[in-house]
């Protein structure tokens, strides 16, 4: 397979354009606009459509458009325009439109800064906007995850009908790894039974309306059901060192990158500790959170660039058995290995 | 013989109304008098005359009309509150050889879709546009909306609509008519039969337009609220033509879709092979090269710093590129945002055996410092024994460190003889081969064609000399 030297940024347009997504409709917003970029570049060569929508909303609702015409469609942005684009997200949800929204974190709240943060964690993984529905998530951490996630995001958006998000922040956009550039998807799935695609078979309804109070709550109640039982299929993570582990570092996206760094030192000083790293963000790897200290594990830190979003989950996974620390940095400042190892001695005594 | 008249509803219509709850699936949800069910009925008839009811795609807006979809037999849409342009862009993108209808009513359109209106119309989508014009919210009760008249009195605005604190009544068709690419732009109203025939005119034609992917149609109508208005059917109608038509002029405002030719939209390429030839895969070279034995490093972490302009970017990109080839793992990572625009640039590479965890280079072991501030910047940060690689044709003090190897490079100088300064950056990549030995300077220069894609042969010799230079520099000197 090829391998390319590649922006995150850019490899989630790859990721796209393999997958066989069709649309891109997008706004710039730094850290994200070279996705817009890429995408502008690299549909029209494929006879795809790229638009430069007239604002974060407009862009979200051809989204909506283009999904329920049945083509796969990605948008992407940065946390203020994702706050824009929240109404559109819970009308795709709502009528069960497959797409994919890349949030390439920066730090908030308000304008903020053009920093690396988590803080859209909430926003995005809890639903963000009105209405109950839950996004999936997942949460690369490398230039290759966010070509590789992004496909998979597509797959998991058709698998679904709902939207999917690749959650990840300025640093993994912005950041260039080689990406081994897999196969382009072969075949596409048939959405004629439910899109609207312009001929007598798809005369399909696209709507988010039911005005009968029991008729939508047995919507919201067969929704319910999606996302259990995507939580029940879709949960994904990644270990590292953790056979033996005593204390477990959580984080995911570039926290999880320097939290490997931190591990090797601490693993240097004899020390062990260990890393779970979560890539689906919802669904939420609570179970595999749950049963850490069913076994020798004496201390949980969680670290994320955010004001303790992350670390809320954690402690619900935990249900009781045991309270995880938190570390945190914020404001676009990312969190350096020593500064973790520093942490992890003063909590933990090593 | 008098021939016997068979009303019958047009074709454009289900038969029965089954998306619409309740029992009364054969009648509409719209208020006696009101001007929704006349228009609905022309465009029905317009479909069926024109055989493209199949190929019809509806957007129902947030307002009265948010039900429309009950009655088409079309494909259907129900969108967000003035986002059917947009919505309506996308679906027409998606089946260009669609017939694609944005319904949408005052508030709507234009008030909270304003911007969508006029970027839909802008970009000269193939869509028709019917804008139900009736000066008022009718669904939410009766507020004011940007069409409602001097005066006229809504629930949010008891004491008449005041221009001083409201604005004035907005005419679409007008600002619309200041795009270059909508096809068509016309004003009618329903308030009587001879108007009901004109607009039934305009219907037939925005939708001929659209299926002649003539592009953008705009399609006011002027159209009874009498619940919003407080009045009877009647007395609304009159309501109409004397007070609305004076601030909202009947007329054709533009018509030249006879000079235009049908849009072409591409069509998607999907075949695999296709899209791997497209994304330049049998470009990418696949072979690599053997590490170099007996280097220094088995990890490196670089920081790469100077003025924007001194191709700080560029050179971290070249080193990791050249470390892939390698087989390394590498990263890079810059310094972004404002941050790159003036003063000091830097970026982190990372080059190593081992699965990379952190990108950004917190304690590097090498430092290239192409002037002064960085230099004072990254100096500190070595770890003791680290490597710093200095442009000493910009920096002439001493590093202050003791505890580093220290290594200048006159590299603007160089890159000044060689008769083009953008070179520095070759120039830095071959130090850095020569420090560290993991490269070697041939290898280096048989990338050229990946790291100068693009760039003439001149361009590329020029950049082989650079790399030589600037390892042969340090080969002499250390």
């Amino acid at each position: 397979m090829p391998k390319m030297l590649m922006k995150g940024n850019h490899a989630a347009v790859y990721g796209a354009a393999l997958a066989g997504c069709e649309a891109y409709y997008g706004y710039p917003i730094t850290p994200a606009s070279e996705i817009a970029e890429a995408a502008s570049a690299i549909f029209p060569k494929l006879g795809r459509t790229f638009l430069q929508a007239e604002s974060e909303v407009a862009a979200i609702n051809m989204v909506y458009g283009a999904a329920g015409a049945g083509k796969r469609v990605m948008t992407g942005s940065s946390g203020p325009g994702i706050s824009l684009k929240q109404e559109g997200i819970s009308y795709c949800a709502g009528s069960e439109l497959p797409c994919v929204i890349v949030d390439i974190m920066r730090g908030g709240p308000g304008l903020g800064n053009i920093g690396p943060e988590q803080g859209d964690y909430y926003q995005v993984v809890k639903g963000g906007g009105h209405g109950n529905y839950r996004n999936i998530v997942l949460a690369p951490n490398s230039a290759q995850e966010m070509c590789d996630l992004t496909m998979l995001a597509f797959e998991l958006a058709d698998k679904y009908r709902n939207p999917v998000f690749v959650l990840t922040d300025g640093v993994i956009g912005q950041m260039m790894e080689a990406v081994e550039l897999p196969e382009p998807v072969e075949k596409l799935p048939d959405k004629s039974s439910w899109a609207v695609m312009g001929n007598a078979e798809t005369k399909n309804l696209i709507n988010s309306i039911y005005l009968g109070h029991d008729d939508l709550e047995a919507w919201n109640r067969y929704l319910g059901e999606k996302y259990a039982t995507i939580e029940k299929n879709e949960v994904r993570f990644e270990e590292y060192m953790m056979e033996d582990a005593e204390i477990v570092a959580i984080g995911y996206g570039s926290t999880s990158r320097v939290l490997q760094s931190a591990v090797d030192i601490v693993r240097g000083k004899g020390v062990k500790m260990g890393m779970l790293r979560l890539i689906t963000l919802f669904p939420f790897p609570k179970e595999r959170i749950n049963v850490l200290p069913d076994r020798n594990v004496r201390g949980i830190l969680t670290v994320e660039m955010s004001n303790g979003q992350l670390v809320d989950d954690v402690n619900l996974a935990l249900r009781g058995k045991m309270i995880s620390d938190l570390y945190n940095r914020m404001g676009g400042n990312v969190p350096s290995a020593l500064e973790i190892v520093e942490k992890v001695s003063e909590l933990y005594g090593v | 013989m008098a021939q016997k008249t068979v009303l019958r509803k047009p074709k454009g219509f289900m038969d029965v109304y089954k998306h619409k709850p309740g029992t009364e699936k054969d009648r509409t949800h719209y208020c006696p008098g009101c001007g929704h069910g006349i228009l609905h009925k022309l465009i029905a008839e317009a479909l069926e005359d024109f055989a493209v009811i199949d190929k019809t795609i509806l957007i129902s807006p947030v307002g009265c009309s948010v039900f429309a979809y009950y009655y088409f037999d079309t494909g259907n849409f129900q969108a967000a509150h003035g986002r059917a342009p947009a919505v309506g862009t996308a679906v027409s993108r998606a089946n260009p050889d669609s017939i694609v209808i944005s319904y949408q009513g005052d508030g709507d359109l234009a008030a909270i879709g304003g911007n969508n209106i006029l970027q839909a119309a802008n970009r000269g989508e193939n869509m028709v546009v019917f804008f139900v014009n009736n000066a008022i919210y009718g669904m939410t009760g009766g507020q004011m909306a940007p069409t409602t008249l001097e005066g006229q009195k809504t629930t949010t605005t008891p004491y008449g609509r005041n221009p001083l604190s409201d604005g004035y009544p907005m005419q679409m068709c007008e600002l619309l008519n200041q795009l270059t690419a909508p096809v068509y732009i016309t004003r009618t109203s329903l308030h009587d039969m001879a108007n009901i025939r004109k607009t039934r005119q305009a219907v037939r034609k925005a939708i001929r337009y659209a299926s002649e992917k003539k592009g953008f149609s705009f399609v006011e109508v002027l159209s009874m609220c009498p619940s919003g208005w407080k009045m009877d059917a009647v007395r609304a109608q009159q309501w109409i033509k004397e007070k609305m038509i004076p601030r909202f002029p009947l007329m054709v405002l533009r018509d030249n879709a006879e000079n235009t030719g049908p849009i072409e939209r591409p069509v998607p390429v999907l075949d695999p092979e296709e899209v791997k030839k497209v994304l330049g895969y049998d470009t990418f070279e696949t072979t690599g090269f053997k590490k170099r034995p007996g280097t220094m490093f088995r990890k490196v972490a670089l920081r790469v710093a100077g003025f924007g302009g001194q191709g700080i970017m560029s050179t971290g990109i070249a080193l990791a590129n050249v470390g892939m080839k390698y087989g390394y793992n590498v990263s890079w990572l810059p310094s972004y945002g404002p941050e790159m625009r003036g003063g000091t640039a830097n970026c982190s590479v990372k080059i190593q055996e081992d699965s990379i965890g952190a990108a950004e280079c917190t304690e590097p072991n090498m430092v290239i410092a192409m002037n002064q501030p960085s230099l004072e910047k990254f100096e500190k940060l070595l770890v003791p024994d680290g490597i710093l690689i200095y442009n000493s044709t910009l920096i002439d003090v001493e590093p202050s460190r003791k505890d580093i190897r220290v290594c200048p490079v006159p590299i603007t100088g160089i890159a000044d003889e060689l008769g083009d300064t953008r070179v520095q950056s070759m120039v830095s990549v071959g130090a850095f081969a020569a420090v560290t030995g993991m490269f070697d300077p041939e290898e280096i220069k048989s990338l050229m064609p990946t790291l100068f894609a693009g760039k003439s042969e001149k361009v590329r010799k020029l950049n082989e000399e650079a790399v030589q230079k600037g390892y042969d520099h340090v080969k002499r000197n250390f």
